[in-house]
């Protein structure tokens, strides 16, 4: 196995797995979007069909680079370059969550108190439309849409998942010494333990979803308190849920052997990925829970 | 080094159809897809545009219903945008930044080849709306609700192939980024780059830092409309002045991710015309990073009219103003370039002398609609429909189109016909002044735009208008015409260097280029860089 050659140019071989990949996505859009307008049998089949499409083209497309980077094609050039696309994928998804912290935050600095009779514009829609609405937080709006709710308070659950999350931020990290110290058994016992918690997180998650549901009438109808809750705390369950995913992959590689001490940017990639959902949950913590 | 020498020249050979266009991992290849696919929509869109011109040539209703002629000029307005000035770009970044700064292709080529094929699909699924129970989305391109709500089927397809769209242009701009920063032949420094290279550099970043954005605004509007969220409903505590925010923090930016790399094109050619440096490029540098910077900063300037508090309004009013500043730089830079340069007038100097002209116009109109007071006349009028088309078809386009004649016979290997290329450009710049000019006049006269329908007082500029929309595009036709010509057609080999006064990495390959830019790192000539500044 001869080692790549670092001034020499390595371009991949020619792929199917690009055009698969958007033929499984346009399924799964088209799938959804039939559902969604009522065609419901016909939008869950090409939905499945689309889903299906992505998971195999991701076990192809990966299994293939995994391959590639196995035989050693891969040289430092090449490393950066996957480090850059991991970076900067991160930096989209960070702007992802701020368009929804960005309309929390509009929402309770401005909208809440205009509706409550705050300011010039407060003042007219306060009189003609909705005499005597008090802003307050939460709030289902001035015609409590919904119906009444409590909120989850921040030190119950919430507070025990970010417990989790943090000590699995810190497990991870000790994994990752680990790797590089070579010291396989420690890096396949603390990264099992990251996914527990991980795993735990999605739980407790879920319960508390249930809970709001069904003992606090908070739901996603709950004006725009539900909204905002459940978008942000559901776009970041689905991280977490795809970090976890992820980790379990990195976990099973780790017990093949895949990585050694200095090439293990797959196993890199996830942490960040991973430490990532993490800054994002404590944001969420603060400005969903707490404030 | 022999293994990875061999992985990289053993496929140029034989390969099927199917393998070179649908499996590439090629980046002149999948640049030429990307070009090929705004082209046509181009023509899709640009029809779009006709219908709508047919129907404003006279006042009353004659060929439509007022629903329809909402939306064309919707789609009309996200074909243009999403399908052919971003991919267009795109296809420009393809196809030039490997060869301008010295490397084998694009740092992440399977990735490239991903971005590109989501295109297609996201435009079956949004021109499909056509087809639909009620009918494409008929709001405007900005899709506003609570209007936009209103419309039939077509809702899902359309935020599903903003969605699609999204993806694609996020993963084409972290492609760019990497090739940029990691594969820049070695002691090409930034400051040594092209203009487009850097243009693209900062518009990358743009991207990646917007588009999530618009996707989190359709998500919401998703939510609204599907599964009973309040975000954009007032009575549940929501606003639909939000949905606005979130967009415009996402839609001003994009404008300039639509104009900054057709700066860079002009900031290439005016040099090789002009056979001087660059006048201040790292000014120029420099100032297409403030006009990035500043673009986050100045996105209630879409929304003076809708009721926000005077703080806002008189922040966002000196902001956008700023904006002014380095884009003028960039416009003096331009023009001093040409200052006593020995011109000579190839058929992109044209088209980049016209960008100048017709963009600075656009400019301008846009400094009045910054000030608030005034914009509270020109909002909703055909006057902000004249100003945006100043800057996207007099810029925007103009830009791709000064590009593609520039490095048309680099990527052919053959030069275009002059007299018919030269016809193109005249017949262009004259009918897209017919065609926007008079619109000016209408939007201060009070023209509201996104009607169907007219005051007859307006009725003479209108057909002025369409009559220069037709020949606009009637003209276009010519440029498929040339562009096939040289390609298929044409006898007369271009030269490595093509221009006599082009300098930069890729005129020194020969035209066309090899199938894999450059196998080894190129050595790099301070003496012979693009932008000709040797002072770094």
């Amino acid at each position: 196995m001869s080692q790549p050659d670092a001034n020499v140019y390595y371009v991949p071989h020619k792929s199917r797995w690009p055009i698969i990949a958007t033929i499984g996505m346009f399924l799964f859009m088209l799938g959804a979007a039939n559902w969604l307008n009522g065609h419901d049998i016909a939008g869950q089949v090409i939905l499945a069909v689309g889903a299906l499409t992505i998971i195999g083209m991701m076990f192809g497309w990966f299994g293939n680079v995994i391959r590639e980077s196995m035989k050693g094609n891969f040289n430092s050039q090449v490393d950066t370059s996957f480090r850059m696309g991991m970076t900067w994928f991160i930096f989209s998804e960070v702007f992802f969550f701020a368009a929804f912290f960005g309309g929390l935050f509009y929402v309770r600095t401005f909208v809440v108190p205009w509706l409550g009779g705050v300011g010039d514009k407060g003042v007219l829609t306060n009189d003609y439309i909705w005499q005597g609405f008090s802003a307050a937080w939460p709030t289902n709006g001035p015609e409590a849409i919904g119906g009444a709710f409590t909120a989850t308070g921040p030190w119950g659950i919430p507070l025990i998942n970010t417990l989790l999350l943090l000590s699995s931020s810190i497990t991870l990290t000790i994994a990752h010494h680990a790797l590089r110290a070579g010291d396989r058994k420690r890096l396949i016992g603390f990264l099992g333990l990251t996914i527990l918690l991980g795993a735990t997180f999605l739980g407790l998650q879920v319960h508390e979803y249930w809970d709001s549901y069904v003992h606090l009438n908070m739901t996603l109808h709950s004006g725009i308190y539900g909204a905002t809750f459940y978008i942000l705390t559901g776009f970041h369950g689905l991280h977490v849920t795809l970090g976890t995913i992820m980790l379990i992959v990195m976990w099973l590689r780790c017990a093949r052997g895949h990585f050694d001490r200095e090439h293990h940017f797959a196993f890199e990639a996830v942490a960040w990925y991973w430490h990532f959902v993490d800054v994002i949950w404590l944001c969420l913590f603060l400005f969903v829970y707490i404030l | 080094m022999s293994s990875t020498a061999q992985a990289i020249h053993h496929e140029e050979h034989r390969q099927s159809f199917f393998e070179r266009w649908f499996m590439s991992t090629n980046h002149k290849d999948i640049g030429t897809l990307y070009l090929l696919f705004s082209f046509l929509m181009l023509f899709v869109g640009g029809g779009f545009a006709m219908l709508i011109r047919a129907e404003l040539f006279e006042p009353g209703l004659q060929l439509m219903q007022p629903y329809f002629f909402n939306e064309l000029t919707s789609m009309h307005g996200l074909v243009m945008i999403f399908g052919v000035i971003m991919p267009a770009f795109v296809g420009l970044a393809n196809w030039m930044i490997p060869l301008q700064i010295g490397a084998p292709d694009m740092a992440l080529p399977r990735l490239n080849n991903l971005s590109f094929w989501i295109l297609p699909f996201a435009f079956a699924l949004l021109l499909s709306t056509f087809f639909m129970p009620g009918g494409a989305p008929a709001a405007g391109w900005t899709m506003y609700p609570p209007l936009v709500l209103e419309g039939g089927s077509s809702i899902a397809f359309m935020i599903f192939a903003i969605h699609l769209m999204g993806i694609s242009s996020i993963l084409g701009s972290i492609n760019i980024i990497a090739t940029i920063l990691n594969l820049r032949a070695p002691g090409l420094d930034l400051l040594k780059m092209p203009m487009f290279c850097w243009s693209w550099l900062i518009t990358s970043f743009l991207v990646i830092a917007v588009m999530p954005v618009l996707a989190g605004a359709v998500t919401m509007m998703l939510f609204d409309r599907f599964f009973g969220t309040n975000f954009f409903n007032a009575a549940g505590g929501g606003d639909p002045v939000m949905y606005q925010h979130v967009f415009w923090f996402f839609g001003h930016p994009e404008v300039y991710i639509m104009i900054l790399p057709a700066f860079g094109i002009i900031s290439e050619v005016v040099p090789t015309f002009s056979r001087k440096p660059l006048f201040g490029y790292k000014a120029m540098v420099y100032a297409t990073a403030s006009i990035a910077f500043l673009s986050f900063i100045v996105w209630s300037h879409h929304m003076f009219t809708v009721g926000l508090p005077l703080g806002a309004e008189v922040f966002f009013m000196y902001s956008t103003m700023l904006i002014a500043v380095p884009t003028g730089v960039k416009v003096f830079n331009w023009v001093t370039t040409m200052w006593r340069g020995s011109l000579s007038f190839e058929v992109p100097m044209l088209w980049a002398i016209a960008f100048i002209v017709l963009f600075t116009i656009g400019g301008f109109s846009g400094v009045m609609m910054a000030l608030v007071p005034a914009d509270f006349q020109y909002n909703q009028t055909y006057f902000i429909v004249a100003h945006f088309h100043y800057v996207l078809v007099g810029g925007a386009l103009f830009g791709i189109i000064a590009g593609v004649y520039y490095w048309l016979p680099k990527w052919s290997g053959h030069m275009y016909s002059n007299f018919w290329s030269k016809l193109h450009f005249w017949s262009s710049v004259i009918s897209v002044n017919v065609l926007f000019f008079p619109q000016h006049f209408l939007g201060l006269a009070g023209m509201p735009r996104r009607m169907p329908d007219y005051n007859v007082a307006f009725a003479d500029w209108n057909m002025v208008s369409s009559i220069g929309g037709f020949w606009f595009g009637a003209t276009q036709l010519i440029f498929v015409g040339v562009v096939i010509h040289c390609v298929f057609f044409s006898k007369q080999k271009a030269t490595a260097r093509v221009w006599d006064h082009a300098y930069g990495l890729e005129w020194t390959l020969p035209s066309p280029p090899p199938h894999h830019s450059f196998t080894l790192p190129p050595v790099i000539d301070d003496s012979q860089l693009a932008h000709g500044d040797t002072s770094h």
